[in-house]
């Protein structure tokens, strides 16, 4: 039996094992019996010690983390095509693990009852499962089996150390693009080579076996020192023989091994001896990518990474890097501006990659303009992506196709960033469309259009649009937009007014008896909306405050408090409290959403000890102070509302 | 009084009663506990007094799951053709499928989708075509609740004069904005099952109270509270 969905099921499930093993017949009829289910964000799909369900679970989209109970570590991710929920059904247990949708995921329940004939008429789906289970890996086949998936047993119970550990048991990810030559290739060619593909050494091989290794460090040492001519072979300068291991290795035992052999570069091998090919190189850091705890090698893999996909990975570990700053408690300025770090090099790698999907170059020179919280810095979590695209003036007769170039690479652009996670913003602010991509010139005429006539649309567009950053490309171009904004500033001082009536209008956090004011309806009932009812009001009122000052480039709302407190002494002490409330609110949204995995707007009021209410409520004080003072300085209440 | 209803009412066979009588029981309250039949239609054109279905396909929906198995499409024989429209279905007059009349395939559809709610996108124009089957077969209306996505999907976007709403959106742009595969778009079974992932999506972003709620969503947002 069939049917276009059960033909679509299986055209999914054929490209992973052990599904590829089977007979189309086989797979056809399996793919019948399955249930498509979707899984809302942080819905849990099995939980620990519960009974087995009578099926198990292929991930068609989105991702599913597999966690112990009473612990935040996630002990994996599995991820498109990868099977979880298997072994108990097998083995006749209850789940060791728990399973949630780390996103928005959809599910192939494949049953038991009819995959288990095949199991076992069928011996290289048999062979998979036995392998598997016996490398305690999801999948062996796999180069990026990352982590156990089955009861893992911690033999010693300290707390925090089991944690790391387990990380530090994760198989390593290596590079399995090998790039090698032979014993007689010249070395200026070699160097070429390395360099074309960017990479930190080359693999020597003589009849598809590896025989040696050259690395930087030996074109270094040997050869731009003189002691060997650049005109000489490979074999002259290799390290030989390879120092090899079998493919199967954690980060830990990866580490080992180099710091043994005091050696950069691991090769790997079909069965880890010399005598199979190399399936693989890895490098030191490949390893420091996987222990994921180190800004600067995140920012390399950043710029290395060649697709969304692997910059997906990347940006998984940032978030890891995240939550360690917060558990140490490191100031969240200065984690603000690393992770925001990360995110720009993220979405300028990206457009490289982008550009190189278009089939010609850029027209002209543009800039890509992020706004709202990721203009801002202030974008720790994966929350919406808010972008534009700004090109230099071209002639009209050039106008057409040179938006038409730019709507097209926006939307490409906007598509792999939502691959690799930024949400697609709500209200279509991105570069994508049509509104949100323009030439300088018309950018120009766009937001002299919303100073002149600043409604309430005109003054939530220009909210979000004046806290742009330049990510990507021509600074000189933005710096301009800048100046006719600020000279606009002048032309038009009723605009400064209805931005700062826009500030005022936010929801207000507190009651009359200083209680929280929750959400009264939706979805959040009783929920308190941090970023409504206290960030927004933070971050509106800087930015008007900071307009009217003429001050450009600085962007994050803790920095413009602390400029304003230089510019306006008799006001100093308000603005150095609201930088502080909005570096703490910051924080606190940020360890919210963490731990709830989501954009940590709403907040759970019953779920805050004494002392984090009482500091949200002293940010309140201060978020009434600064509204009065830009109530009383831009003279809102003469404006007729 | 209307001299033909009481004859009409008795000539009907017994597979519509049973449909009808599926409507005396209540829908649950809760939108989980809801079976949603998602469903889509392909046709010769667009128009109800001359086009006619080739094809029906509709999965159920319940509690976020779909079972392949329990998926429905039927292939209708039918003498009016139109080449153009094969272009975009790919259903040809003497096509390999099996192919059932329409009395049969009206049968076998109100026997799938008894008293569910309907899901479909665009879902009127669909629901319009098989009215206007029923009825060369002499049969009534359809009687089930219909929920449409693309008027759902309206809703899901901000409430702000700043995004210029389109007056429709496209299933296409449903798929992409959901980043759901687009591979058997224009079967029916196929874009039934992307409304249905879809339509899920937008249940997610909607939060509704219950059934009632859900289906209220579908007009426009009053303003002015």
């Amino acid at each position: 039996m069939k049917n276009t969905i059960s033909e679509r099921v299986a055209d999914f499930l054929k490209n992973y094992p052990p599904f590829s093993a089977l007979e189309s017949g086989q797979l056809e009829t399996l793919s019948y019996e399955v249930t498509i289910v979707h899984k809302e964000n942080n819905s849990i799909i099995f939980s620990e010690k519960e009974a087995p369900h009578d099926c198990f679970y292929v991930v068609h989209k989105g991702a599913v983390a597999l966690t112990k109970k009473g612990s935040t570590q996630i002990l994996d991710i599995c991820d498109e095509g990868d099977i979880f929920g298997l072994r108990p059904l097998l083995a006749h247990e209850n789940y060791k693990l728990e399973a949630k949708a780390h996103e928005e995921t959809i599910l192939y329940a494949i049953p038991i009852k009819e995959f288990k004939p095949l199991a076992l008429q069928n011996h290289r789906v048999g062979d998979f499962l036995i392998e598997s289970f016996a490398s305690n890996t999801r999948n062996p086949y796999s180069q990026k089996h990352r982590g156990k998936l089955y009861g893992i047993t911690t033999a010693s119970g300290d707390g925090g150390g089991t944690e790391t550990k387990l990380l530090d048991l994760q198989p390593v990810r290596y590079s399995s693009d090998l790039v090698t030559c032979t014993e007689g290739t010249q070395i200026k060619t070699i160097a070429n080579t390395m360099g074309k593909h960017n990479v930190s050494c080359i693999l020597v091989v003589k009849e598809g076996l590896p025989v040696g290794i050259i690395t930087d460090k030996d074109l270094r040492e040997k050869v731009a020192t003189g002691l060997f001519p650049i005109t000489g072979n490979a074999k002259s300068i290799m390290t030989t023989p390879a120092i090899t291991y079998p493919k199967e290795l954690t980060v830990t035992q990866a580490q080992m091994a180099m710091m043994k052999s005091n050696i950069s570069h691991l090769v790997l091998t079909e069965d880890g001896t010399t005598d199979t090919p190399a399936v693989g190189i890895l490098s030191k850091h490949d390893v420091m990518v996987a222990m994921g705890n180190n800004p600067a090698v995140l920012l390399r893999a950043i710029k290395r990474a060649k697709d969304s996909k692997r910059l997906r990975g990347i940006r998984q570990n940032i978030v890891s890097l995240l939550q360690g700053y917060l558990d140490e408690n490191i100031p969240i300025g200065l984690v603000s501006k690393i992770i925001s770090e990360l995110n720009d090099a993220t979405i300028k790698q990206v457009i490289d990659i982008s550009i190189k999907k278009m089939e010609t170059e850029p027209p002209v020179k543009f800039t890509w303009l992020t706004m709202g919280s990721q203009g801002r810095g202030e974008q720790l979590l994966n929350t919406d992506q808010d972008n534009a695209i700004l090109y230099e003036n071209v002639p009209d007769e050039e106008s057409e196709a040179t938006r038409d170039y730019f709507l097209k690479l926006g939307s490409i652009i906007s598509t792999e960033l939502n691959t690799i996670g930024f949400e697609y913003c709500p209200a279509e602010m991105m570069a994508s469309n049509p509104l949100w991509c323009h030439s300088l010139d018309e950018w120009k005429e766009v937001t002299t259009h919303w100073m002149g006539n600043p409604g309430p649309d005109e003054v939530l567009l220009s909210s979000i649009f004046f806290d742009f950053n330049v990510t990507y490309g021509e600074k000189a171009l933005a710096d301009q937009l800048s100046l006719h904004i600020f000279d606009n500033v002048k032309k038009f001082p009723q605009f400064l007014t209805h931005l700062a009536s826009g500030a005022l209008q936010n929801p207000s956090p507190s009651g009359f008896f200083r209680d929280f004011l929750v959400e009264q309806d939706g979805a959040h009932k009783d929920f308190f909306d941090l970023k409504l009812r206290a960030l927004m009001p933070l971050v509106d009122a800087a930015r008007v405050l900071i307009l009217s000052h003429s001050v450009k480039s600085i962007n994050n709302t803790a920095e413009r408090y602390e400029k304003l407190a230089e510019l306006e002494p008799q006001n100093k002490e308000v603005y150095l409290a609201c930088s502080y409330a909005s570096k703490a609110l910051l924080k606190f949204r940020t360890k919210h959403g963490l731990l709830h995995n989501d954009s940590g707007r709403f907040i759970a009021l019953d779920k805050l000890n004494k002392e984090e209410k009482i500091k949200l409520k002293r940010t309140f004080k201060t978020i009434k102070e600064i509204q009065s003072l830009i109530e009383i300085r831009f003279q809102v209440k003469t404006l007729l509302r | 009084m209307w001299p033909f209803s009481s004859k009409k009412q008795l000539e009907l066979p017994p597979f519509w009663w049973e449909y009808e009588d599926g409507f005396h029981q209540k829908l649950p309250d809760k939108v989980q506990e809801n079976t949603f039949v998602v469903w889509d239609t392909e046709t010769t054109g667009f128009r109800l007094d001359r086009d006619r279905m080739l094809c029906i396909g509709a999965v159920k929906l319940m509690n976020g799951s779909i079972a392949v198995k329990d998926s429905f499409e039927v292939y209708i024989h039918q003498e009016h053709y139109d080449a153009e429209s094969a272009e975009i279905h790919g259903i040809l007059r003497k096509g390999k499928r099996e192919r059932i009349s329409e009395l049969e395939a009206l049968k076998l559809f109100l026997g799938y989708i008894k008293n569910h709610v309907l899901v479909g996108h665009h879902v009127m124009f669909d629901v319009n075509m098989v009215n206007a089957a029923l009825r060369r077969n002499g049969l009534p209306k359809l009687k089930n609740k219909t929920l449409d996505t693309g008027l759902l999907y309206k809703r899901t976007l901000l409430i702000s004069n700043v995004l210029q709403k389109k007056e429709k959106y496209a299933l296409d742009e449903l798929a992409e904005k959901f980043s759901i595969s687009k591979k058997d778009r224009h079967t029916a079974l196929g874009d039934a099952l992307i409304t249905a992932i879809a339509f899920l999506r937008i249940v997610e972003k909607l939060t509704p109270r219950n059934l009632k709620d859900l289906i209220k969503k579908q007009d426009p947002p009053k303003f002015g509270l």
